[in-house]
């Protein structure tokens, strides 16, 4: 029973962090968010060179072939920079299902999964569960689902209608498209199960980095209020200070445990993954949602303007809890596992 | 990371499952907060010893069976599970003993924690005081220097099971000149040596579960004293450290206890229209399991030789504030009969979701209240200005 990630991983993810602090300001972030199609062909190119592009492409077609545990932790710092960009949606989803796709389609895999891995291409997924299909105006390919099926579209076979997020980095866009013989790349008997994985992995990726934000949220409420000062002291000695941002912290410490437990679940393809997932999204939505409450209070009304970097990270955190699943639908996921009869719950069920 | 369990774990849990299937009373005991309740649960502690089951991390010299955190992690599991009797000797055992494993003499160790893991003695804490709750620097009640004894002068209160207990640990004042932390010293004492007065405390329930206990020129011999004379306040801070991070509260109790609600909610759901209580069973069962997994990771964390921070101060919010949700929602499952005592002829088996609704309130408040722990996470985990 361990919960300590190997070395290498903590390695990797230490230096992604590192790297990250320097090259993902909150002024270059702003400066990308302006911009008409949200992303930076710069950054892209600087996470493609840090071999993210590439972790989940098999070693075969240029890439790393990493599984859910390791990224579950670059996850958590692609929150805590809130990174904007279609990294996740390209390079961990979209690779995910390519490289389940039957051998069949052996094509398509030789066709874009170098290009993930090098970071040349952008595809985007969407899923019922998701309203809008996030970054499809730059994508290359849209995987789209259909009944169950996988249909893999380009741009000229869909309309595309931006919807503005308050997230300024997320792009997303209304697809409307017709199903064909010709875009069907998987049946739905097998994309049944294709999809179920998307979605799992969608959650904890949407997880790790509501937990990567919690942190951040926090620590810019720490900071603000060691330096902030009132009544001659820092606002930070008051205690009604200090409690809402312990509470916050409470929060971030529990859920990380079960984060972990959902992407270790996940990589083993375990049976009670989903219900895994399902939990650690609530936990980590919950957290977050405290943590960008409570520091906006720590901030006063320096916490409501558009200049303070917090809210950058305030509007991931409210738009990312209901993305991949909102917490009704992860809710009923669990609600249907625990109140099945013969559900097996209790001391000594936790590792089932 | 390797969330599963070893051969070995799974065979010690198969040995525990068993024995406590052949050997918990079918009858629920009385609570030990009665003369006879208690006398039960101290047999009980006899036998669970009997079959080296008393303190399982200890090594097997001084009674237990020497395995680490995960295992003893399994056994609280299991006991939980087999809704075995509440552990009379909890402060002795899982808050005295590691601090006695650390600070303790050897002969210390041979005298006190073999008759512990029998139940032949059992342990209150000894504290607080009237002036000194939260505050626990504060502390008066006097043990000065006499010769090769102590003399103890002053009063405890709030000291749990102290009514029927034996034995007492705590704090006292040596040195009558110093404040705050220095000048303090921890002294094991029995409790029927001549001087000492206890009057009972009758808790929320109208069981005497605590008690004040008042020393009139008590004498303890020297080597009743535990670490070096004055510097008790660190010795006591180990304690308090084992009891907020792991020992006190075990996770197989709030699983048990979800587990337990899950089962209410699916009997009483149709007699209650409040939506929001699926809600409520179900975040019960997520922060149970969330516990569960915090604290396996911090005894992994621990196994492999590193110390429970600042950061314990969490635990002890988390799992109060579980406890309480859990019961809070029990109650409004219940409506109308949650009110009904045990025992009472029409209500049916539920007397206990009240009586843990009631014990409930307690746990913001003991071990160091939500408050305090707020301030040490701000302060020493986040590092926000005193
Ligand atoms: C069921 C139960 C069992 C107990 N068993 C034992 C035992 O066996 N041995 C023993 O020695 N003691 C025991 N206690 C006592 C327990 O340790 C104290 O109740 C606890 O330390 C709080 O002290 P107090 O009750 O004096 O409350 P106070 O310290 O008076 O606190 C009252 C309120 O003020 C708040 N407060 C106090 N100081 C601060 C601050 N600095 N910042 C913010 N808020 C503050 C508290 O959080 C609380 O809400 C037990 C208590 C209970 C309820």
């Amino acid at each position: 029973m361990d919960f300590a990630f190997k070395d290498e991983h903590i390695a990797f993810s230490d230096s992604i962090r590192k790297f990250l602090m320097v090259e993902a300001a909150p002024e270059w972030l702003r400066e990308i968010w302006e911009t008409e199609t949200g992303r930076s062909r710069e950054l892209r190119g600087k996470l493609a060179e840090q071999g993210l592009t590439a972790l989940s492409v098999p070693e075969e077609f240029g890439g790393i072939g990493a599984g859910d545990l390791e990224w579950v932790l670059i996850h958590q710092e692609l929150g805590y920079y809130a990174i904007p960009d279609s990294l996740i949606d390209t390079a961990y989803l979209a690779t995910y299902l390519l490289n389940r796709l039957p051998a069949a389609d052996a094509s398509l895999k030789k066709t874009w999964l170098p290009k993930i891995a090098d970071g040349s291409a952008r595809i985007a997924v969407g899923h019922p569960v998701n309203p809008m299909v996030a970054d499809a105006q730059n994508a290359d390919l849209i995987l789209m689902w259909h009944d169950d099926e996988v249909h893999a579209l380009t741009k000229d076979q869909v309309k595309l209608s931006f919807n503005p997020s308050i997230d300024m980095s997320r792009r997303l866009y209304k697809v409307s498209w017709t199903p064909s013989d010709a875009t069907r790349i998987c049946p739905a008997r097998l994309g049944k199960q294709l999809w179920d994985g998307v979605l799992d992995r969608a959650a904890l990726a949407g997880a790790a980095q509501l937990v990567g934000l919690t942190q951040r949220m926090l620590d810019l409420g720490i900071d603000y209020s060691a330096t902030r000062k009132q009544f001659g002291k820092p606002i930070g000695s008051f205690q009604a200070v200090k409690h809402h941002l312990a509470d916050v912290a409470v929060k971030a410490e529990f859920a990380k445990p079960v984060l972990y437990r959902a992407a270790y679940a996940t990589e083993r393809e375990q049976a009670r993954r989903g219900v895994y997932v399902s939990h650690a999204k609530l936990a980590a939505g919950e957290a977050a949602w405290l943590g960008a409450r409570k520091s906006m209070q720590v901030h006063g009304a320096m916490g409501y303007t558009w200049e303070t970097d917090l809210q950058m990270f305030m509007k991931r955190a409210w738009a990312l809890d209901a993305a991949w699943g909102d917490r009704a639908f992860h809710k009923k996921r669990i609600a249907d596992f625990i109140l099945a009869d013969g559900a097996r719950l209790g001391p000594g069920e936790t590792f089932a | 990371m390797r969330l599963e369990y070893t051969e070995r774990q799974n065979k010690f849990r198969a040995e525990i499952r068993e024995w406590l299937a052949a050997n918990v009373p079918k009858q629920p005991l009385q609570s030990f907060d009665t003369e006879e309740g208690f006398r039960q649960h101290r047999e009980w502690e006899h036998r669970l010893n009997g079959g080296h089951w008393s303190a399982v991390t200890w090594p097997e010299h001084l009674g237990g069976r020497g395995v680490d955190l995960i295992e003893w992690l399994i056994f609280e599991e299991e006991y939980w599970r087999a809704g075995a009797p509440l552990r009379v000797n909890q402060n002795g055992i899982f808050l005295l003993a590691p601090t006695l494993m650390e600070y303790g003499t050897e002969e210390q160790k041979k005298r006190f924690l073999p008759r512990m893991a029998a139940g032949d003695d059992i342990w209150a804490q000894g504290w607080s005081e009237p002036g000194a709750g939260s505050d626990m620097a504060a502390i008066r009640c006097k043990a000065i220097r006499d010769g090769d004894h102590y003399v103890i002068n002053g009063q405890k209160t709030w000291s749990t099971r102290a009514v029927w207990a034996d034995w007492l640990f705590g704090l006292f004042r040596s040195d009558p000149d110093s404040v705050r932390h220095h000048g303090l010293t921890f002294v094991l004492l029995p409790l029927n040596l001549p001087g000492i007065t206890i009057r009972p405390i009758k808790q929320l329930n109208g069981l005497p579960g605590f008690a004040e206990i008042f020393f009139d020129n008590v004498r303890v011999p020297v080597e009743n004293r535990m670490g070096e004379e004055g510097q008790g306040w660190n010795v006591a801070m180990a304690t308090a450290g084992f009891e907020r991070g792991l020992m006190l509260r075990s996770p197989g109790r709030f699983q048990q206890t979800a587990k337990a609600l899950v089962d209410l909610y699916k009997a009483e759901e149709k007699n209650v229209d409040d939506c929001s209580l699926r809600d409520a069973v179900v975040k019960s069962w997520m922060d149970a399991e969330a516990y569960t997994l915090a604290t396996y990771a911090t005894a992994g964390r621990l196994r492999k030789g590193e110390h429970i921070g600042p950061e314990a101060s969490t635990n002890k919010i988390f799992w109060s504030e579980l406890d309480l949700s859990m019961h809070e929602t029990a109650m409004r499952l219940l409506g109308p009969r949650a009110e009904l005592m045990e025992g009472s002829p029409d209500g049916g088996n539920i007397g206990h979701w009240l009586e843990g609704f009631l014990f409930a309130q307690a746990g913001p408040i003991y071990a160091g209240s939500n408050e305090i722990q707020r301030n040490i996470i701000a302060e020493r985990m986040l590092g926000l200005p005193r």
